[in-house]
C-alpha cells in the first residue's frame, strides 16, 4: 500500500483578467442601482426578513453547510435531509416564523425534505376540508408534528385523471369504519412525497363506497405507521418508490391498503358528509369556492417561477461575464491599463445574449403577473364572497394556462442557462444539476402542463361565442372578452408598423398579441363548430392557444405596469427605464419565437417580422451594460446559489478548484480499485520498464 | 433501537394491475402492423451485424461484471467501482472470446455507460495510432493495446474549452537535455474534464504549446507519463485528480492535472506531422492539415448514427409505455375491451402521438444520414489519398451542422419522450433519467453545438458569393452550389402546392427546404457584405441558417435513401419508410413555420395545409408506431426501462424495482430515532394517544 495524501491545488491565480475585477466593472458601468429596483419589486420588509432568515441559516450548525450536497450518494443525502427537516421545524418553532418566513426559510435551504409535504399539502388539507372537530383531533398535533403527514393522490397506474383512482373506501354502519382497500397493482398510491419512510399519517383520496353508490374520490386521513415505534400498521404495505431524476432527498412513497379499517372521523367533512348511523351521502355545496384556491396556489406558482428564471440567469450571466473565449477580431479588448489583447467575455457575443438575456426579461415578467394575479385574486375573493361569481371562469382558465406556460418557459430557461455555460455547466458545482432536476416534476405535477391548456382553451372557445353572439350588446368584463371583441371588430386588421422602431409602441405590440390569440381561438371554433372536428384532433392546436392566450397576459401586464409606470418617487426613471426595456425585450423576443403564428394569421407580414428580429438584437445591445446589475436585483444569495459559476464576487476558478479538491475520491492519492483492476495488467508490461535517473519506472 | 426485526424487506401483495394486461395489448399492436418488422431490421443492420450483436449480447447478460440492477442506486463511489470491474472484465472478456473491435463496441453499447477505460480506447489509443512515428507506435502503442499502459486524452483547461488555440499548459523544449518541460503558469491552465485521468490513467496525451527557442507555435500533442508504473502515485511535479461530481458521466473519472516544470523526454512529442529537431529545436512543418478534417467527418457520421440510437431508445420507451398507459375516457371515441368501455391508451390522443411519433421518424432520418455520410467518407478519402480534394469543404461544412442539429435534436428527444412519460417519466426506472443525464454532453463537446454552426454557414456563405458571382464551375457543383444556384435562378418562385395531399409529394417538400436554406443564405450574406453587419451581430441567424442547411441535408437524404433502396424493401415496408419520411418533412416544416413564411415562399394558407398534413401522417403512423420502434431492435438489456420492456409488464417492473430500493430493506429508517420519535412520542406525553404500543392512535 502507498501514502493516501489528499489532492490540493498549487496556489495560483487564474489568467487575467480576475473574475472579481470583471464583475466589478459590470457592476460600475450599470445604468441604474440595482438596490432600488430590488425594493421596489420586494419591498424593504420582505428584503429584511429575507435577510434576517438568511443569517440565522447560514450560522446554523446543521443547515448552515450545504457543503456536502453534491458529493454524496441517495443514503447519505436522505438521512442528511431527515436532520434538515427536523431542524426546520425547530427553528420555526424557536423563531416563531410566520408562513411566509417559513417559506423564505424554505426557498433558501434549496431542498425539498421528508417532512416538505407534510406543511404543504398536509396540514392545509386538513385545514381547508375538514371540519372543526377534525381540525382539534388532527391539525393540532399536526402542527406540532406530534403526526406526520403526507397526501395520497396518485397512483401507480393514474396521474391526471383523478376521476380513474381505484383506491375504495367503504363505509360499514355496522363498525361505524371505512374500509379502505387497493383493488389491484396499479391501485396503489405511488409518488407521495414523504410517504416512503417518514409519515404517520396520510391524507388519502379513496373512492368512496356508501349505500352501495361510489360517489368517486374523496379525502381520508388514515393511520399508516405505529406512533409507538413506526412500523407499518397490519393491512398496510408501505415503502419508498425507489430513485428518481432528482427530489433523492424525499422519500416518495407508496402504499397499498387490505382491507384496512379506519374510523368515521378520518373522512374530512366540510364539504361531503357520511351520516355516521346510516351511511347516507350528504351532497356538498357550491365546488366553485375551492377554484378561487387554485387560482392562489397557481399565484404562487408564477412568482416561483420569476425565482427560478432569475436564479439560472444570476448564475449564466456572472459566469458569461467572467468567461472569456477567443479574441473577437472585429472589436480586440484589451488588459485593462496595458496594450496586451485579452479574450472577449462570452457575454459580448451577440449568441449568448441572445440565449441569456431573454431569460431575465422574462423572470421580471413573471414578476409583474405574478403580482397582478394576487391582486385579482384578492378581487374574486370580495367578490364570490357577495356572490358574484363572474370573474371566477376568466381567472381560473388564465391561471391554468399560466402554470402551464410559466413553468415550461422555466424549465427551458435552466436547461439553456445550463448551456450557455459551456461544459462546467455540466458540473454539479455550476450548481444547475440538482436546481434541475429539483424544479423538473413541476412540469407534470399540479396539473399536466398539457393537460391543462385544455382547460383554457375550452373556456377560450366558450367566451369566443358569447362574444361573437352577443354583438356588442353586453357590458364586456374580462379581458378575454375584451381582445375577442377587438378582434371581431375588425378581424381583417394589418399591423401598421414600418420601421422596426415602431415596435417600441407598447399598442402595437399588443395589437398583435391579442389578434393572434383572438384568431386562433376562431380557427378553433369554426373547426369545432362547422368542419366537425373532434377535440381529440385539435389538441395540438389546443396547447397552441392557451399559450397565445398567457402569453397576451402576461405581455399586458408588464408593458401596463412600465408604460407610464411609477412616478419618479415610487421608482427612479433610470430603473423605470431598465423595466421598460426588459418588457420590450419579453415582448419582443417572444414574438421572434412565435413567429409562426404571427406571419400565418396575417397580421403581421415577412418585412415586419424582419424588423422585429432586427429590434431584438438591439435591445440586447440595450440591455448588455446592465446585465449583471439585473440579476444582481434580485438578490439571490450564494447561499441559495451554491455555485462555483454564479459566485457573486467573481472567484469562479478559485471556487470550482476547491469544490474538486473536497470531492472524496480526491481524499486518497490511489483508488481502491487500483490492486484489483489496474495493477495486474499495468505489472504485465514490467519487462518494458527502464529507470530514469531518479529511478523512476518509464517506457 | 428497535425491539422488532427490522430487517423486513418490503414486498408487494401478489395482484395484476388493472387490465387490459400489458402484454396483451403490446401484441395486439404488433399484430396490426402493417408492414414486416424483421424485415425492416435487417434493411437496417444487415444480418452479419445482427448474428454478431445477439452473439454478444448473450455473452454480456450473463456477466456479472455487466449486470445493470444496482445501477440506479447506488451512489458514485459505488458506481465508479463496480465500472472499474466492468472495465477489467471487458479487457479478459476481448481476449477469451476472441472479439474484434466492432465486437468490443457492441458489448460496450449494450452496457451503455462510460468507465474509467473509456476514452483510452476511444481517444488514447486512436491518437497514438494516427499522429506517432513507428519508434513511438513500438514505445507507446504497444504497450497501450495491452493495457500495460492505460491512457487518457487532456486537451481541455479550466479556463479554455472551444477555443484550442487559447489553451495556456506550455512544453518548452530545453536544447541541453533535450527535453520538454511541462509547465500550468495559472490556475485556469490546469486540464480539466478529462475522462479517465481522475483515478485510471498513467498516462495522458496532454495538448499543451509547444515553445521552441522562445517561439511559440501554439498546441501540440504530447504523450505523458502521469502516474507510477508501480504503484500509480502522481510522479513529482504532477497534481492530479478527479473533477467532482457532475450531471452525468459519474462512473467516469473526468479529471484534471496540472504540472510544475515537469520534463519529459523528447520521444514524447507526437511526430508524424509535425516535428522538433533534436538539440537545436528547431520546428519542421506538418504537410497537408487537411487530412485531419477527414477523420472529423467520420467521427460526426458516426455521432449522427449514435443520435439515431439515442432516438430510437427514447421512442421505444414512450412509444411501449404509451400503448400500454391508460388515461381518460375519450367521450368522442370510447375504447372498448372485452366489451366494457376503458380508458384510452395515451397513444391514441392525437398530443401524444404529436409529442412522440416525429421522434420515430427523426431517428430513421438520422439513419439515412448517418450512412450517406460514411458512404461520402469513403469516397472522399480515396479522392484525397489521389490528391482530389474537392468532395471536403462540403462534406466537412454539413458535418458540423449536423453534429449541431442532430445531437441537439436527440436530448430534446430523449427530453420529450420522458415528459411524454408523465409522472413516471421521472422516476429512475423508466431507463430515461440517467440516459438523458449521460447523453448530454455531446451538445457542448466535440465542438460546442452553437460555435459548430458558424462553419456551416461560413461555407455556405463563401458558396453563394461564389455561385451568385458565376464563379462555380459547373464541373464543381456540388449538393449545396446547386440548390443555391437553383434558387438564384428563380428567387421569386412560391411553392405550387393548391392542397394538403400536395406536400404528399416528396419534391414539393424538398423545393421548400431548398428555397428556405437558399434564400437564409442570401439575406445573410445581404446582411454582411452590403449592410455593414459584424459577425458577431449575425450569429443568431447563422444558427438559424446552418439548422436550414442541414435539415434540408437530412429530408434529402431521407428522400434519396428510400429511392436507392426500393429494391432491397418490400412494397408494405417501403411505404411505412415513406410515411417516416414526410412525417419527418412535415413536421419539421411545421416546426421552423416562420423561417419558410419569412421566406415568402409558403403562404399562411399552404402553412395551414402543412399542419393538417402533420396530423393526417401521425394518424396513419400510429397503427405501425409499436412496430416502428420494435424495428430497432432494442433489447430489454440495453433498455434497462420498466416502462419500455419489450413484453408491456410496466406494472410489475415498476413494483419490482421498487422492491429492490435499499431504503425498503429496512422497515423503519435509521433516521427515526434521532428525527421522529422525539417529535412524535411528544404528543404521547401531552396524552394525546389511546391506546397502547402498537395500537396507540389518536
Amino acid at each position: 500500500m502507498v501514502d493516501n495524501e489528499r489532492v490540493r491545488f498549487p496556489k495560483l491565480k487564474p489568467a487575467e483578467p480576475q473574475g472579481t475585477h470583471l464583475l466589478a466593472v459590470e457592476r460600475q458601468n450599470a445604468s441604474f442601482k440595482p438596490e432600488e429596483l430590488s425594493v421596489y419589486m420586494h419591498g424593504q420588509q420582505y428584503l429584511d426578513a429575507r435577510e434576517s432568515i438568511l443569517n440565522i441559516l447560514q450560522n446554523d450548525p446543521i443547515l448552515g453547510d450545504k457543503s456536502q450536497r453534491y458529493y454524496q450518494g441517495r443514503d447519505q443525502r436522505f438521512d442528511r435531509a431527515m436532520l434538515n427537516a427536523k431542524r426546520y421545524a425547530e427553528l420555526i418553532r424557536q423563531h416563531n416564523w410566520n408562513a411566509d418566513e417559513a417559506l423564505i426559510a424554505d426557498m433558501l435551504i434549496d431542498e425539498p425534505n421528508q417532512f416538505r409535504l407534510h406543511r404543504s399539502m398536509f396540514m392545509p388539507t386538513i385545514a381547508n376540508q375538514g371540519t372543526e372537530e377534525q381540525k382539534d383531533f388532527f391539525l393540532r398535533p399536526a402542527e406540532k408534528y406530534q403526526i406526520i403527514g403526507c397526501y395520497a393522490q396518485t397512483e401507480l397506474g393514474h396521474g391526471s385523471n383523478v376521476q380513474g383512482l381505484e383506491t375504495t373506501a367503504t363505509y360499514d354502519p355496522s363498525t361505524q369504519s371505512f374500509i379502505l382497500h387497493s383493488p389491484t397493482l396499479t391501485a396503489a398510491k405511488w409518488w407521495i412525497g414523504g410517504l416512503g419512510k417518514a409519515a404517520t399519517h396520510a391524507c388519502v383520496m379513496a373512492r368512496l363506497i356508501t349505500q352501495g353508490k361510489d360517489h368517486g374520490p374523496h379525502p381520508f386521513i388514515v393511520q399508516v405507521r405505529s406512533l409507538e415505534d413506526h412500523r407499518p400498521r397490519n393491512g398496510v404495505t408501505v415503502g419508498d418508490i425507489g430513485p428518481k431524476f432528482g427530489f433523492n432527498t424525499v422519500d416518495n412513497g407508496f402504499v397499498m391498503f387490505d382491507n384496512y379499517r379506519i374510523p368515521h372521523i378520518s373522512m374530512l367533512a366540510k364539504f361531503s358528509q357520511v351520516v355516521k348511523a346510516t351511511g347516507e351521502y350528504v351532497k356538498p355545496p357550491n365546488a366553485k369556492l375551492s377554484y378561487g384556491t387554485m387560482v392562489f396556489v397557481r399565484a404562487n406558482i408564477v412568482m416561483e417561477s420569476r425565482y427560478v428564471l432569475a436564479r439560472a440567469a444570476t448564475i449564466a450571466v456572472r459566469y458569461a461575464a467572467v468567461r472569456s473565449q477567443f479574441v473577437d477580431a472585429s472589436n480586440p479588448k484589451k488588459l485593462e491599463g496595458t496594450s496586451r489583447t485579452v479574450e472577449t467575455p462570452v457575454i459580448d457575443y451577440n449568441m449568448v445574449q441572445y440565449r441569456l438575456f431573454p431569460v431575465i426579461a422574462q423572470a421580471y415578467a413573471c414578476f409583474f403577473t405574478g403580482r397582478e394575479m394576487y391582486k385579482m385574486y384578492n378581487e374574486n375573493q370580495d367578490r364570490m364572497a357577495q356572490g358574484d361569481y363572474s370573474f371566477l371562469a376568466d381567472l381560473h382558465a388564465t391561471s391554468s394556462g399560466l402554470k402551464s406556460l410559466t413553468t415550461t418557459i422555466s424549465l427551458a430557461a435552466i436547461e439553456q442557462c445550463r448551456r450557455a455555460c459551456g461544459g462546467h455547466g455540466y458540473s454539479m458545482f455550476s450548481g444547475f444539476g440538482n436546481f434541475y432536476q429539483d424544479y423538473l416534476p413541476k412540469v407534470t405535477w399540479e396539473g399536466d402542463n398539457y393537460i391543462l391548456t385544455q382547460q383554457t382553451a375550452r373556456y377560450l372557445g366558450k367566451t369566443f361565442r358569447s362574444v361573437a353572439a352577443n354583438k356588442g350588446n353586453q357590458q364586456l368584463n374580462t379581458f378575454s372578452e375584451r381582445y375577442i371583441q377587438d378582434y371581431l371588430s375588425n378581424s381583417g386588421a394589418r399591423c401598421p408598423a414600418q420601421s422596426a422602431a415602431d415596435f417600441l409602441n407598447p399598442e402595437i405590440i399588443l395589437s398583435a398579441y391579442r389578434f393572434r390569440a383572438a384568431q386562433m381561438i376562431e380557427t378553433f371554433v369554426r373547426k369545432t363548430d362547422q368542419e366537425n372536428r373532434t377535440f381529440n384532433s385539435m389538441l395540438v392546436l389546443v396547447y397552441q392557444i392557451s399559450r397565445a392566450h398567457c402569453q397576451l397576459f402576461i405581455v399586458s401586464n408588464f408593458l401596463a405596469a412600465v408604460f407610464p409606470g411609477p412616478t419618479q418617487k415610487e421608482l427612479p426613471k433610470e430603473v423605470l427605464s431598465v423595466l421598460r426595456t426588459m418588457a420590450l425585450l419579453y415582448a419582443l423576443y417572444t414574438m421572434e419565437e412565435e413567429l409562426a403564428d404571427f406571419l400565418c394569421s396575417q397580421y403581421l407580414s415577412s418585412d415586419q417580422a424582419t424588423m422585429i428580429k432586427e429590434q431584438v438584437v438591439q435591445l440586447l445591445g440595450k440591455v448588455r451594460p446592465d446585465a449583471v446589475a439585473l440579476v444582481d436585483a434580485f438578490g439571490l444569495p450564494d447561499y441559495l446559489l451554491n455555485s462555483a459559476l454564479g459566485d457573486s464576487k467573481g472567484e469562479v476558478y478559485e471556487k470550482m478548484t476547491a469544490m474538486a479538491e473536497m470531492e472524496p475520491l480526491n481524499h486518497r492519492a490511489v483508488h481502491e480499485s487500483y490492486e484489483e483492476i489496474i495493477k495486474p495488467f499495468v505489472h504485465a508490461g514490467k519487462h518494458l520498464w527502464k529507470r530514469d535517473s531518479n529511478g523512476i519506472a518509464r517506457l | 433501537m428497535a425491539t422488532f426485526n427490522n430487517n423486513v424487506p418490503t414486498k408487494f401483495p401478489k395482484l395484476d394491475p388493472k387490465g387490459p394486461a400489458g402484454d396483451i395489448v403490446l401484441a395486439a399492436e404488433r399484430a396490426k402492423a402493417t408492414f414486416n418488422t424483421q424485415e425492416l431490421t435487417k434493411f437496417m443492420y444487415g444480418e452479419e451485424w445482427l448474428d454478431r450483436f445477439s452473439r454478444v449480447l448473450e455473452v454480456i447478460e450473463n456477466e456479472p461484471a455487466f449486470d445493470k440492477s444496482n445501477r440506479y442506486y447506488q451512489g458514485r463511489n459505488e458506481r465508479v467501482a463496480d465500472a472499474f470491474k466492468k472495465d477489467k472484465r471487458m479487457v479478459e472478456l476481448a481476449r477469451e472470446k476472441k472479439w474484434t473491435d466492432v465486437d468490443s463496441q457492441i458489448a460496450n453499447f449494450l452496457y451503455d455507460q462510460s468507465s474509467p477505460f473509456s476514452l483510452h480506447s476511444g481517444m488514447f489509443l486512436p491518437t497514438l495510432k494516427n499522429q506517432t512515428t513507428d519508434e513511438q507506435k513500438k514505445l507507446f502503442l504497444e504497450p497501450a493495446l495491452k493495457h500495460q499502459i492505460i491512457g487518457c486524452y487532456a486537451q481541455t483547461e479550466l479556463g479554455h474549452g472551444s477555443n484550442v488555440q487559447g489553451l495556456e499548459t506550455t512544453a518548452t523544449y530545453i536544447n541541453e537535455t533535450n527535453e520538454f518541460e511541462i509547465h500550468s503558469p495559472t490556475l485556469t491552465s490546469s486540464k480539466w474534464w478529462i475522462g479517465g485521468l481522475g483515478k485510471a490513467a498513467n498516462h495522458a496525451i496532454v495538448m499543451a504549446r509547444l515553445i521552441l527557442n522562445g517561439k511559440d507555435f501554439g498546441p501540440h500533442p504530447f504523450c505523458v507519463q502521469i502516474r507510477s508504473l508501480e504503484d500509480h502515485r502522481p510522479l513529482k511535479g504532477i497534481t492530479v485528480g478527479d473533477i467532482g461530481p457532475k450531471f452525468g458521466f459519474n462512473t467516469v473519472d473526468n479529471g484534471f492535472i496540472m504540472f510544475d516544470h515537469y520534463r519529459i523526454p523528447h520521444i514524447s512529442f507526437l511526430a508524424r506531422y509535425a516535428q522538433v529537431k533534436q538539440g537545436t529545436g528547431e520546428y519542421v512543418r506538418p504537410p497537408n492539415a487537411k487530412l485531419s478534417y477527414g477523420t472529423m467527418v467520420f467521427v460526426r457520421a458516426n455521432i449522427v448514427m449514435g443520435v439515431r440510437f439515442a432516438l430510437a431508445k427514447a421512442a421505444t420507451i414512450a412509444i411501449r409505455y404509451s400503448a400500454v398507459r391508460n388515461q381518460f375516457v375519450d367521450a368522442a371515441n370510447p375504447r372498448k375491451w372485452e366489451n366494457k368501455v376503458v380508458e384510452t391508451a395515451v397513444l391514441d390522443y392525437t398530443m401524444q402521438q404529436y409529442r412522440m411519433l416525429p421522434i420515430i421518424a427523426q431517428a430513421y432520418a438520422c439513419f439515412f444520414t448517418g450512412r450517406e455520410m460514411l458512404r461520402l467518407y469513403n469516397e472522399n478519402q480515396a479522392n484525397m489519398n489521389a490528391g482530389n480534394f474537392t468532395l471536403l469543404a462540403d462534406l466537412h461544412a454539413s458535418s458540423s451542422g449536423l453534429k449541431s442539429l442532430c445531437t441537439t435534436m436527440a436530448v430534446q428527444g430523449i427530453e420529450d419522450c420522458r415528459r411524454a412519460c408523465g409522472g413516471h417519466g421521472y422516476s429512475m426506472f423508466s431507463g430515461l433519467g440517467s440516459f438523458y443525464q449521460d447523453y448530454l454532453p455531446n451538445v457542448t463537446w466535440e465542438g460546442d453545438n452553437y460555435v459548430l454552426t458558424q462553419q456551416t454557414a461560413r461555407y455556405l456563405g463563401k458558396q453563394f458569393r461564389s455561385v451568385a458571382a458565376n464563379k462555380t464551375k459547373e464541373s464543381d457543383m456540388n449538393f449545396t452550389s446547386g440548390y443555391l444556384y437553383e434558387y438564384l435562378q428563380n428567387p421569386n418562385s412560391k411553392c405550387p402546392a393548391v392542397e394538403a395531399a400536395d406536400f404528399m409529394n416528396p419534391e414539393v417538400l424538398l423545393n421548400a427546404f431548398r428555397f428556405r436554406a437558399a434564400s437564409m443564405t442570401q439575406k445573410l450574406v445581404h446582411q454582411l457584405d452590403n449592410q455593414g453587419k459584424s459577425w458577431n451581430s449575425m450569429t443568431v441567424e447563422i444558427a438559424r441558417v446552418s439548422k436550414a442547411h442541414t435539415q434540408l441535408v437530412l429530408l434529402s437524404n431521407f428522400i434519396s435513401g428510400l429511392q436507392a433502396a426500393r429494391s432491397d424493401l418490400s412494397s408494405s415496408t417501403m411505404q411505412a419508410l415513406r410515411n417516416m419520411a414526410l412525417l419527418f418533412g412535415s413536421h419539421t416544416l411545421e416546426q421552423e413555420l416562420a423561417d419558410f413564411l419569412v421566406s415568402q415562399y409558403l403562404s399562411p394558407d399552404q402553412a395551414g395545409m402543412v399542419k393538417d398534413l402533420t396530423l393526417d401522417l401521425l394518424s396513419k403512423v400510429r397503427p405501425d408506431a409499436v412496430a416502428l420502434v420494435d424495428a430497432f431492435a432494442l433489447p430489454d438489456y440495453y433498455l434497462h426501462s420498466a416502462l419500455g420492456r419489450y413484453d408491456g409488464k410496466v406494472y410489475e417492473s415498476m413494483t419490482e424495482m421498487a422492491e429492490q430500493e435499499p431504503l425498503n430493506h429496512k422497515l423503519v429508517t435509521d433516521s427515526y430515532e434521532e428525527c421522529i420519535k422525539p417529535l412524535v412520542h411528544a404528543g404521547k406525553a401531552e396524552g394525546r394517544w389511546k391506546g397502547e404500543g402498537m395500537q396507540a392512535k389518536l
